[in-house]
């Protein structure tokens, strides 16, 4: 975090239209152009946004800094090389005290952005300063998609919360989301994401009270208005978002129960074992081969105990997250509904004025101002968001195919192994014969 | 009472088309190869099933399933066999009475079993029903291999009566309904011989082990098939998915298909493990037909120690009544002794009675004890047979099974590797 007391937000007072700076740039931490292009949005109006050729950006509208954030971010997702903010989460470690055991996770950063001190990081966080900074994000950032967290609360008896299974998966899921965090071009600059990679401890009840002007003016918006209809776009948004998580729900069901079965399947596979075995101690010439069908169903046993476990802790998981994500999404979406109600209705009041010469109140511009930005980041973050999850899902299924390959060859390469051992024995008969 | 082994007559192991796989033609092959005395000039299967109804023996309507045994003779020169096969339609309890024919012909014989009479270790899409054509189907099958298996026995071969079940329309009577009886009768026996008693109780044993695997393959085949339809369900819900998607349709589609060819697999792999739950059940209900010959080698004992046992008891009176000791009770003496003493003459004719009394009963222990020991050897030849035919059969049977893990396994991979590739390509 930069040196430098928080600014207080500039206040919505009366300006005209020209003076509004564009929302993110009311973020407290004083972001200094880098060479990088992910960021060249400065502060509180007062350096000029500037193209990385120097160029001065025309912030006259929203609608232009906007775009020109659209274009940014299109060219961050192409140059994966520019990538200057690297975090992860490991080494989970129990923490027991008189109140209360719990979990904590190192993250590590690495950085060479200025709006960091140093350029690396290590601190312990658990899983609440993690739910600590999505809801801070999700406050500071309403525009924006922010990624889900792992679920918060397991029930005491039925998951074992310090389990190394359980843990690992959680593990996993939070190493995700800060990635996710990291990689966006707006939501890693976020202060308390900042603050959260970087602070020695992370005192909450500090309040940073850090929201973005956005931020301040959603918060605020009431639910009161009425929409009068979905713009096309945002519509369709909504009708992928409903038919997705319902696909989503059916495979999550599929695949549990698919767990179910094989588990069920390997209790009686695991009979065969011992009925050969006992087979084999009362034959002599089938004794050996008896044996060998016995480790052969052994080695099969092992194998598909490990498919289960790992559909159970990767798969299940990845998908769950997915869910939660969608939920988010359709709250971003709602909120963008009340935003732009709430303008219509406002514009709608004004419209029947009788008295035309008085201009657009601003109030009125504001909304306009809001709709337009919440439209154009949520495009950019949908693109974004159909991206990851084409990447995230081609990754998960391909996974699910390998776990299954590999039992598969596991069990070939023990049934293949026992051939020779039978096959021997008989052609050495056929010989002494 | 054996039938007479000079028939001319021999069968030949045909090598039938009908047979559903691999390992029928393995063991038949080896049938031809290793059994002793072969029939030749008769190729034996049993081609078809077909449904009848008919009035039975108590004038109700009855619906069953008959079996078309056909034979064709083979020219002994060329070792072509004659295209037009002779034909003849049984029934199920034909076979089970000519069968019992054998058991109770032949009783040091471990005569080939039948296929089940209903059908048991079902897993649930395997009817019980014996209507039903899978059941049909197998039980062709399982006819077919009784019928070869007696061809290609040393000394069943040969029988006079199963060439007649071959080829002539007879129908076969029970006559030997009590001699069948006395074949599942147990008897104490004081000396068995110890291999035949180690023998019964290895026959206990692989019918205890062989019932309990059948018993773990069925609840194995319910679960796996479950396993496999569940991912039928991938299929629809991709195909759902692919509706909304743009460039990830195509891959989620293709992927799709996969699964649902994947969860329509397990039929055929079920349907071929079931031929090695066939070749398991033969085995089983061949430990019936060893346990048998144990029994007769019992009862063989049993007699030849009662009659042994009655000789060394007359042979006892004798001395007594010679010496006029009274060694053992019995009542006849005690009844003597408080009645008063028998005239000397009554005495001789006792001692006279008793004499041709020991005579015959050496004679019947002679002849006891050659039965015995012709059983034994007879017996045990065939127990050996049956011991090595047992090892070969099923070390095949289980080469035959690892194979089809193999194939399962197989196609396993290139199920999902071809799911991989569409997944890839999303």
């Amino acid at each position: 975090m930069s040196a430098g007391t928080p600014k207080s937000l500039p206040s919505s007072g009366q300006k005209s239209i020209q003076e509004i700076c564009h929302p993110l740039s009311a973020e407290e931490s004083i972001l200094s152009p880098s060479p990088d292009l992910g960021n060249t949005i400065s502060s509180t109006g007062e350096k000029d946004l500037s193209l990385p050729n120097g160029n001065a950006v025309d912030t006259s509208s929203p609608a232009s800094s906007s775009s020109l954030l659209n274009r940014l971010q299109l060219d961050d997702d192409l140059d994966g090389e520019t990538r200057d903010l690297f975090v992860t989460v490991d080494d989970p470690k129990k923490h027991v005290s008189t109140m209360e055991t719990y979990i904590t996770y190192r993250v590590s950063t690495k950085t060479t952005r200025t709006e960091f001190d140093l350029p690396e990081y290590s601190v312990r966080r658990r899983y609440q300063d993690f739910d600590w900074l999505r809801s801070k994000l999700e406050d500071s950032q309403p525009t924006h998609l922010i990624p889900p967290l792992p679920e918060k609360f397991v029930m005491k008896g039925v998951v074992d919360r310090f389990s190394e299974e359980f843990v690992e998966t959680r593990r996993k899921a939070l190493d995700k989301f800060l990635k996710r965090v990291a990689d966006h071009p707006v939501l890693s600059f976020n202060e308390h994401f900042n603050v959260f990679l970087s602070a020695k401890d992370l005192n909450k009840r500090q309040g940073l009270a850090l929201l973005s002007k956005m931020g301040e003016s959603v918060k605020y918006v009431t639910g009161g208005y009425k929409l009068r209809a979905r713009p096309i776009e945002f519509a369709a948004m909504g009708e992928y978002l409903d038919i997705f998580t319902q696909k989503l729900g059916t495979i999550d069901r599929i695949a549990q129960r698919i767990i179910k079965e094989q588990s069920e399947y390997l209790v009686e596979l695991r009979e065969y074992s011992p009925v050969y075995s006992s087979w084999a101690s009362s034959e002599e010439e089938l004794q050996e081969p008896l044996d060998g069908v016995a480790a052969c169903m052994a080695n099969c046993c092992s194998g598909l105990e490990e498919l289960t476990e790992e559909m159970s802790e990767d798969f299940l998981p990845v998908l769950r997250e997915y869910i939660l994500y969608v939920e988010s999404m359709k709250n971003v979406l709602k909120k963008r509904d009340q935003v732009q109600a709430e303008y219509e209705t406002k514009l709608e009041a004004v419209a029947f004025r009788e008295d035309r010469k008085t201009p657009v109140p601003t109030d009125v511009e504001k909304c306009q101002d809001r709709v337009e930005c919440f439209n154009a980041d949520l495009k950019a973050d949908w693109d974004r968001w159909q991206n990851n999850k084409r990447q995230d899902f081609r990754q998960l299924l391909t996974g699910m195919a390998d776990k299954n390959i590999q039992y598969y060859e596991k069990c070939l390469a023990a049934w293949e192994s026992l051939i020779p051992l039978l096959q021997d024995k008989q052609e050495a008969r056929a010989d002494t014969n | 009472m054996m039938a007479d082994t000079g028939s001319e007559d021999v069968a030949v192991i045909g090598n039938t088309d009908q047979t559903p796989s691999e390992l029928q033609n393995n063991i038949k092959n080896t049938m031809v190869e290793k059994g002793g005395t072969l029939l030749k000039g008769l190729e034996i299967s049993v081609a078809e099933a077909e449904k009848r109804t008919g009035k039975n023996a108590v004038s109700i309507q009855e619906t069953y399933t008959v079996y078309l045994i056909e034979t064709r003779a083979v020219d002994n020169v060329s070792e072509v066999a004659n295209p037009t096969p002779d034909s003849l339609w049984r029934r199920y309890s034909e076979f089970e009475i000519f069968r019992n024919y054998l058991l109770v012909t032949y009783p040091f014989v471990v005569v080939p079993p039948l296929p089940e009479k209903r059908a048991e270790f079902v897993w649930h899409k395997l009817s019980a029903d014996n209507m039903d054509p899978d059941f049909v189907e197998r039980r062709r099958v399982g006819l077919e291999n009784f019928l070869l298996r007696v061809a290609s026995h040393p000394v069943l071969s040969n029988d006079k009566i199963f060439y007649s079940f071959l080829t002539q329309f007879f129908v076969l009577c029970l006559l030997f309904y009590s001699r069948l009886k006395a074949l599942n009768a147990t008897f104490r026996v004081k000396n068995p011989d110890k291999r035949f008693a180690e023998m019964k109780h290895y026959g206990d044993e692989l019918q205890s082990v062989i019932s309990q695997l059948l018993r773990v393959r069925a609840r194995v085949a319910d679960r796996l098939y479950g396993v496999y339809k569940v991912h039928g369900n991938y299929g629809r819900v991709f195909s759902e998915w692919s509706a909304i998607e743009k460039e990830m349709g195509d891959g989620l589609q293709s992927a799709g298909h996969h699964m649902d060819a994947y969860a329509a697999s397990i039929d055929d792999i079920l349907e071929e493990e079931e031929h090695y739950a066939d070749q398991l059940k033969e085995y089983l209900f061949y430990t019936e037909a060893l346990r048998a010959v144990c029994r007769k080698h019992e009862l063989c004992q049993f007699e030849l120690e009662m009659a042994a046992q009655d000789l060394i008891s007359k042979k006892q009176q004798r001395e007594e009544l010679a010496t006029g000791t009274v060694r053992t009770f019995s009542l006849k003496g005690m009844t003597s002794k408080l009645f008063g003493q028998e005239t000397p003459e009554q005495r001789e004719t006792k001692l006279k009675t008793l004499e041709t009394q020991i005579e015959e009963g050496e004679e019947m222990v002679k002849e006891r004890t050659a039965e015995c020991d012709e059983f034994v050897k007879n017996a045990w030849e065939d127990i050996e047979r049956f011991r090595e035919q047992k090892d070969r059969d099923l070390k095949e049977a289980l080469i035959s099974y690892a194979i089809m893990q193999i194939s399962m396994c197989k196609k396993g991979i290139q199920v999902w590797n071809n799911a991989k590739e569409c997944f890839s390509k999303m």
